[in-house]
């Protein structure tokens, strides 16, 4: 994205800060569940686009930021809980990171298909032995509007980074690893901290989302708080707009927030065999995404 | 020393379950090479499936195998050929195949879910079959349980059979070692794949009907099979048997001794531990030759 | 004159008893070498008598078992590709590889951004753009790599290699699968590299390219140096005939 592009979009999302100023019911929380999926998703596709590793760990570190909420929210500041948040979600992904992206891209998939729930299961096992109390209340004075706003704003900070990104060395070296890693440690780059280093990065606005969010419910437990549909909804996302570029994944997130909206709200029973299909009709008819399929569109070749 | 026992006896029970699951897993990743994530929603499909033929038709388990077997062989020879079919053909070159593979698989799971959810809801069942005491080893175990143990190692020890004994059990071999040179040699790899694909399925759905003798489970316990699972692969060495094997008991002993002693909250951080320590230690698993 | 030049100087590369095992195939036993600066060092030998396999160690794509790789006085036995890299160990592929999705200018700027020299943003493109007219690329920037025939894939794959400005230019059968004229076109390029004073060890099966460019060989069978010599001398020599020869019978 040019300088131009990119301030024309930070406008657009200055503009729709207006919002909650003309409705605090029914289009703000749809507007709140759009922008917490467009951070998420493009936060995945700035990490799982260039290097191709797909990461199954969102919930993980969602539920890692709201967590740190449902525990830190009424002790320190608010500001003070967000960092925390992301230094922890920053931590875990380091780890996971130095433990498998050294490795090739199965190790990555199959070790972050289960951290969602192997976070869970030790947080509850840390609650019942520990602190002997599952489940928190979470009171924290943040209104909807304020989840909102910092929504908006951890989209900008993050479309500013990806811009910034593409035009900066890590950005071009994640491009090199995406097309051939052989070659990539060839010409200097060491392909395991440059993994690392963008996997951190987009774990930490995924931590952020999750603390952003958790005021949103007034009770938090490991099992709401680590919900494995997180990492597939924003992984359908993000595949339906398309990872190669920055705004790609919106794409995705407008159409799929609008349409699981009124899957929940009228087959409530039956939601997760309906996105379960939609992910598959998305892995097989539009495989590049529909971002993918408007390049095809516009170089004028047969889409 | 009686508790160590009965331990050790569960441990092993356990870790023959998750063998058998894994070599399942084994043949459609290391043959197939799909990567199926959908993989521990069959093992609970199957269990469903016998709960269903014990509770409503009182069909034994046992019996049970031998129905649901056939089916899931035809169901995952289907879900090849229908579903995987076009990825394969699709994709460019084997690591397409492989993210494709576990995008496809990842929608599979939350269909197969759904509709198990919507069949049998959320809550945790069981039923009982066989649960007569055993002593054995001076330890107390249900009789159910060695039955299950049983029976894994007539199928892996049948399947080990067929694939060292028979023509198409050494194409599937050879399909494993070297997917390169394999259509040289004569090999329908189309064939092969699918033949593959569907054995793993059928291997899974009789693991789902063994474990369901003796474990509780629900509809949502299908990610930490396919975890577990996974684990066991990697550490045995896609596409080695014998892998699975050792890989599974040494799963199962140490989740078990960790549930007994340190607490059963914890087995799954007992599955990463080892799985990390493989990671640092043998990138390419317990019995993996590094690739040239 | 590479007598003169070994006696003077110390080597740029030294290689000792370098051994590397894929199961119980024995790919590279006891290996021992050196490279002077200036020099075109060939590094002959049969298929499958482990040439790649040497430089993959030399290069870090692999780590051997035994023995050291010491560049310029330092040993740098074992030490990951990107760190061998910006030493300044710069290499080709025998399969070629060049980076599909990038344009021309952008796959050299990917030798340039992270090698022992870094350039980024302009400087990289316009020091790009030199490199793709020195081996004859020039004013095709911009064009995907992914439509060069055979022959400019391999050119590009050179560029990309020298952009990361080499002490020691690794060449795994560079000039294999070129046409007449490519070839010719590729040997003189090889050349005015050495009078640059560039530093090249080649694995190369085309012998006439070897005659004309190297001062030195290295014959590898079976994993092991069976001779070593100038071009003529080593190419006459017993046991490299027969190492030839007996690969073809076989």
């Amino acid at each position: 994205m040019s300088n131009t592009a990119l301030a024309i979009v930070l406008a657009g999302l200055a503009a729709m800060a207006a919002l909650p100023f003309l409705d605090t019911g029914f289009w703000l929380a749809l507007a709140i569940s759009i922008a917490q999926y467009a951070v998420l998703a493009t936060a995945w596709a700035m990490f799982s686009g260039p290097t191709r590793y797909v990461s199954l760990a969102t919930a993980a570190f969602f539920g890692i930021g709201a967590y740190t909420v449902a525990v830190l929210g009424e002790v320190l500041p608010w500001p003070v809980v967000l960092l925390v948040a992301g230094v922890i979600g920053a931590v875990l992904s380091l780890l996971v990171g130095f433990a498998t992206l050294r490795l090739s891209g199965v190790y990555f998939v199959v070790f972050t298909f289960g951290l969602a729930e192997l976070i869970r299961q030790l947080v509850t096992w840390f609650e019942v032995n520990v602190t002997r109390s599952m489940g928190r209340y979470v009171f924290v004075e943040i209104t909807q509007a304020q989840i909102y706003w910092q929504l908006l704003a951890l989209f900008g900070a993050l479309l500013a980074l990806g811009t910034w990104l593409a035009r900066s060395r890590l950005g071009f070296a994640l491009h090199v690893i995406g097309e051939d890693e052989t070659v990539a440690r060839h010409v200097g780059i060491d392909t395991a901290r440059a993994k690392v280093a963008l996997f951190a990065l987009s774990s930490v606005f995924m931590a952020l989302v999750g603390a952003v969010m958790a005021p949103r419910w007034t009770y938090l437990d490991p099992a709401i708080a680590f919900n494995p549909s997180i990492s597939f909804t924003v992984l359908i996302m993000a595949l339906l707009g398309g990872t190669r570029s920055l705004l790609g994944p919106l794409l995705g997130v407008v159409p799929l927030a609008l349409l699981f909206e009124v899957l929940t709200a009228r087959f409530p029973n039956h939601f997760s065999i309906l996105v379960g299909i939609v992910f598959l009709l998305v892995v097989y008819a539009v495989p590049q995404g529909v971002s993918g399929l408007l390049a095809r569109l516009r170089r004028g070749a047969p889409a | 020393m009686e508790a160590a026992a009965a331990t050790l006896v569960t441990g092993l029970v356990l870790g023959g379950m998750y063998a058998l699951v894994a070599i399942g897993l084994t043949l459609q990743y290391g043959v197939a090479r799909i990567m199926n994530l959908a993989y521990g929603e069959f093992v609970v499909a199957a269990a469903f499936a016998a709960l269903w033929l014990f509770t409503s038709l009182g069909v034994s388990p046992l019996i049970g195998l031998a129905l649901v077997m056939p089916l899931a062989f035809l169901a995952n020879w289907a879900i090849y050929r229908i579903f995987l079919t076009p990825l394969v053909r699709r994709a460019p070159n084997a690591g397409a195949l492989e993210t494709d593979s576990i995008l496809a698989t990842f929608g599979l799971l939350f269909v197969v879910q759904g509709v198990m959810l919507a069949l049998f809801g959320g809550a945790y069942q069981s039923y009982s079959y066989l649960s007569i005491p055993v002593e054995i080893f001076g330890a107390t175990i249900t009789a159910n349980r060695l039955v299950a143990l049983g029976f894994a190692a007539v199928i892996g020890g049948g399947l080990w059979f067929l694939l060292t004994h028979t023509r198409t059990g050494t194409a599937v071999r050879a399909v494993a070692v070297n997917p390169a040179a394999a259509p040289l040699v004569g090999i329908d790899m189309a064939r092969t794949a699918a033949l593959a694909f569907a054995a793993g399925g059928a291997v899974v759905a009789s693991g789902g009907v063994l474990v369901s003798t003796f474990l509780t489970f629900n509809a949502a316990m299908g990610v930490v099979f396919t975890m577990k699972a996974l684990v066991v692969v990697i550490m045995g060495g896609v596409g080695n048997l014998m892998g699975c094997l050792v890989a599974g008991l040494l799963l199962g002993l140490t989740e078990t001794l960790v549930a007994s002693f340190v607490d059963p909250g914890l087995t799954l951080a007992a599955t990463y531990g080892l799985f990390l320590t493989i990671l640092i230690a043998r990138p390419a698993g317990l019995f993996g030759v590094a690739a040239r | 004159m590479s007598a003169a030049l070994q006696s003077q100087t110390a080597p740029l590369l030294r290689v000792e008893g370098l051994r590397r095992a894929f199961g119980g195939l024995v790919a590279v036993d006891g290996l021992s070498f050196t490279v002077h600066p200036g020099e075109i060092v060939g590094l002959l030998g049969p298929n499958g008598s482990g040439k790649t396999t040497a430089l993959n160690l030399i290069s870090g794509a692999l780590a051997p078992d035994a023995g050291r790789v010491v560049l310029d006085g330092r040993d740098v036995t074992g030490l990951p590709a990107h760190r061998l890299t910006r030493l300044g160990i710069a290499r080709t592929f025998q399969l070629v590889r060049v980076l599909p999705g990038l344009s021309l200018n952008e796959n050299v700027v990917a030798g340039l951004a992270f090698g022992r020299e870094p350039a980024w943003g302009a400087e990289a493109r316009s020091r790009a753009a030199t490199l793709l007219t020195r081996v004859g690329l020039g004013g095709r920037d911009n064009q995907p790599a992914s439509i060069l025939t055979y022959g400019d894939q391999k050119r590009l794959e050179l560029a990309r290699a020298l952009a990361l400005s080499p002490r020691l230019l690794l060449l795994d059968e560079w000039l294999a699968g070129l046409n007449l004229t490519e070839l010719r076109g590729g040997i003189d390029l090889i050349a005015s590299l050495r009078d640059e004073g560039c530093t090249v060890l080649m694995v190369e099966h085309v012998m006439d390219a070897i005659r004309a460019l190297a001062n030195r060989c290295v014959v590898m069978n079976a994993g092991q140096h069976i001779a070593e010599g100038p071009p003529a001398e080593v190419l006459a020599d017993h046991a490299v005939i027969q190492a030839y020869l007996g690969d073809d019978d076989a």
